[in-house]
């Protein structure tokens, strides 16, 4: 294992950002962090996470898909895909490099989404070890280690500096770039530091909630729970929780006219909206209560069916942060899990 | 306070004068407090809160809960009683199915401002004495009361209650709030500055939708913005201005009708300032047709749904757009 002295780390990514485009996390004037291009100077945020994941960097908020220009009897389709260039986003937790998975069972199965794949073979994932969890951190209850974060390469920071662990090829050739700026690690020190985050997940209020009562199986009993009501009755039908989400993945397409062609793009949507999902018929859910359950039964209960017992969540605790009204898949599951 | 109200509810539900309360129930920390219509004096006891973190305005709710069989009970703060009396002037609120019990209001804290003191993994949060006693999972920490406040309390407008059935604790009064400091300091900058802060904040959204769902004026039962007749609903921006544009609209939809009850900048994951583009159209009705407060009453006419010949003239707006 190398490492780098915390007072050379700009110099590391003056180096990374002389090759590639880098995105660290920065602190935004209101303190609250977010990913930025790196420039020359910038410091990388002491926040535990970012407001918004870093599923942005492979499924954006927005993206236009084609354009279609008509003349005369034929239509022109133009492939407008401009992201071709590899890219290093460096400092993501265990819980978001644990969402790319997710994401990835979805938009990699057949048929592969190109547009995601682009993205994903271009981006190199630097993840960052936890120091300091929140105490809306539940990101072990999915079996998710945060003092081994994973990614291409994973970094350590001990205090003083930071060690780097190269977990893939992509990885390896990101740590070659960068070698003769790495020293020979320290240990012991190291172990030190994750012994002591190991002894605070599990203090963590939220280190006992378990995923036992959820799964595939549990589909008839959840759905069915009369519990839906209250924890859905003062849902304000906004898409928060979904945006802030690292695992949400759902969107939708449409094509605008522009007046002179068409623009087809794709978006973020939310079951949490009166218009997802709305067909020819109208709308499968129209209840608040239906598309709040909807969320819910996705992650604990249909994504684990469809992807081999995989969870949708992540545990990065946004949803708990941020949900205007404090409702939150903690409080769900605390609600309809075995007694 | 929370024992005072507990009580009273529970007599209210007793004597049959009111089948349901609507309050806040507990959360996991003291901070997550939710909404919420109880029932039973067993679950008043278990679940009602009412503490420092206790700032969403329930006022919306009971637009839906006043349409249910039977009375239920409201608590409102101060400035919820704005957004209930400007609803009740909308008819969109059945005041004979509420019983209004005033309380008295913040400062209530925002937990974001305590944690952007860098202070982390917070367990609980005590007052003592307008010093904030922290514990953590790093150890305690403490900080001052008013270093946490929320900023819809920060800028406080009035501690009176504009409606009520009843009231606990005392009544306040309409106070002398700096809340236009901001907006006149913007206004005071350059059109290229001002464009830029909007600019710099603006495209912060995420377009969850947040700010129109909690606001007690966006109350329209299909929002033109979810509308696929409107032509207008999630399309494709055009330029990167437009998306900014969803924001300007609703502060013009909401113009004469906001009551400056500050849910949308609370609520906003992205902690835009949102509630300064009311204020601004708040500042801009005062000087223009003289001070108006959308929901003190329930009778008045809001100046930009009434017409008077003393009304300024549209060639006003040509005029101060002159720098």
């Amino acid at each position: 294992m190398f490492r780098i002295s915390a007072e050379k780390l700009n110099d590391l990514f003056d180096r990374i950002a002389s090759k590639q485009t880098l995105y660290i996390p920065v602190d935004r004037e209101d303190k609250a962090a977010e990913y930025k291009k790196y420039e020359s100077g910038m410091t990388l945020s002491s926040a535990l996470n970012t407001v918004r994941s870093a599923k942005d960097f492979f499924f954006p908020q927005t993206e236009n898909l084609a354009e279609f220009r008509l003349s005369g009897k034929t239509i022109e389709v133009k492939d407008i895909r401009s992201e071709h260039e590899d890219f290093v986003i460096f400092g993501v937790r265990a819980c978001d490099a644990r969402s790319f998975g997710i994401l990835d069972s979805v938009f990699l199965s057949e048929p592969v989404d190109t547009f995601y794949k682009n993205r994903r073979d271009h981006g190199t994932i630097v993840t960052m070890a936890c120091t300091r969890p929140e105490e809306t951190c539940f990101c072990t209850t999915f079996g998710i280690n945060p003092t081994m974060p994973g990614g291409d390469v994973s970094v350590f920071p001990d205090g003083t500096g930071y060690s780097f662990l190269a977990n893939t090829e992509k990885g390896k050739e990101f740590m070659a770039e960068i070698s003769d700026m790495l020293e020979e690690g320290n240990p012991a020190q190291l172990a030190k530091v994750q012994e002591n985050t190991r002894n605070i997940l599990k203090r963590l209020p939220l280190a006992n909630l378990k995923t036992d009562s959820f799964g595939g199986e549990r589909l008839m009993k959840h759905f069915s729970s009369e519990k839906w009501a209250e924890l859905s009755e003062s849902c304000i039908g906004c898409g928060t929780c979904t945006f802030v989400c690292p695992t949400c993945q759902c969107y939708d397409i449409r094509d605008f006219d522009t007046g002179n062609g068409i623009k087809r793009f794709r978006c973020w949507d939310s079951c949490m909206y009166s218009d997802f999902t709305k067909m020819a018929h109208g709308n499968s859910r129209n209840s608040q209560l239906e598309r709040f359950r909807q969320r819910f039964m996705h992650k604990l209960v249909y994504h684990p069916s469809n992807h081999e017992g995989e969870f949708g969540c992540v545990g990065c605790g946004r949803c708990l942060s941020k949900c205007p009204i404090s409702m939150n898949i903690v409080k769900v599951m605390k609600a309809l899990e075995d007694k | 306070m929370q024992e005072a109200m507990i009580k009273r509810a529970k007599e209210l539900l007793a004597d049959g004068t009111v089948n349901r309360v609507m309050g806040w129930k507990k959360g996991e920390f003291v901070y997550d407090t939710t909404p919420a219509v109880f029932e039973t004096a067993e679950e008043l006891e278990k679940e009602f809160v009412c503490n420092d973190f206790t700032q969403a305005n329930l006022s919306k709710y009971l637009i839906k809960e006043s349409r249910k069989e039977g009375k239920i009970l409201a608590f409102l703060k101060p400035c919820d009683t704005y957004s209930f009396n400007q609803l009740l002037k909308e008819h969109r609120i059945i005041r004979e199915n509420v019983y209004v019990i005033g309380i008295p209001g913040g400062p209530k804290l925002d937990m974001e401002k305590i944690k952007a003191k860098g202070i982390s993994g917070i367990l609980d949060v005590k007052n003592e004495n307008f010093t904030l006693k922290i514990e953590t999972l790093y150890g305690t920490e403490t900080m001052p009361f008013y270093e946490a406040v929320s900023g819809k309390c920060a800028d406080c407008k009035s501690k009176k209650h504009v409606v009520y059935d009843e009231l606990i604790g005392e009544d306040g009064d309409v106070l002398a709030s700096r809340r236009f400091d901001m907006v006149e300091k913007l206004e005071n900058m350059t059109s290229q500055e001002r464009y830029d802060f909007w600019r710099g904040e603006l495209s912060k959204c995420i377009r969850c939708n947040a700010c129109r769902n909690v606001c007690p004026a966006c109350t329209c039962e299909n929002c033109v913005f979810d509308n696929p007749k409107s032509g207008i609903d999630q399309k494709a921006a055009a330029d990167s201005f437009e998306e900014n544009m969803f924001h300007i609209i609703r502060a013009f939809h909401v113009a004469g009708r906001c009551t400056d009850c500050g849910e949308c900048s609370r609520v906003c994951p992205q902690n835009i300032p949102l509630h300064l583009l009311n204020r601004k159209f708040i500042k801009d009705i005062n000087s223009l047709y003289g001070e108006y407060q959308a929901g003190a009453d329930t009778t008045s006419k809001c100046p930009l749904t009434d017409y008077d010949t003393d009304d300024c003239e549209p060639s006003i707006v040509h005029e101060r757009g002159v720098e």
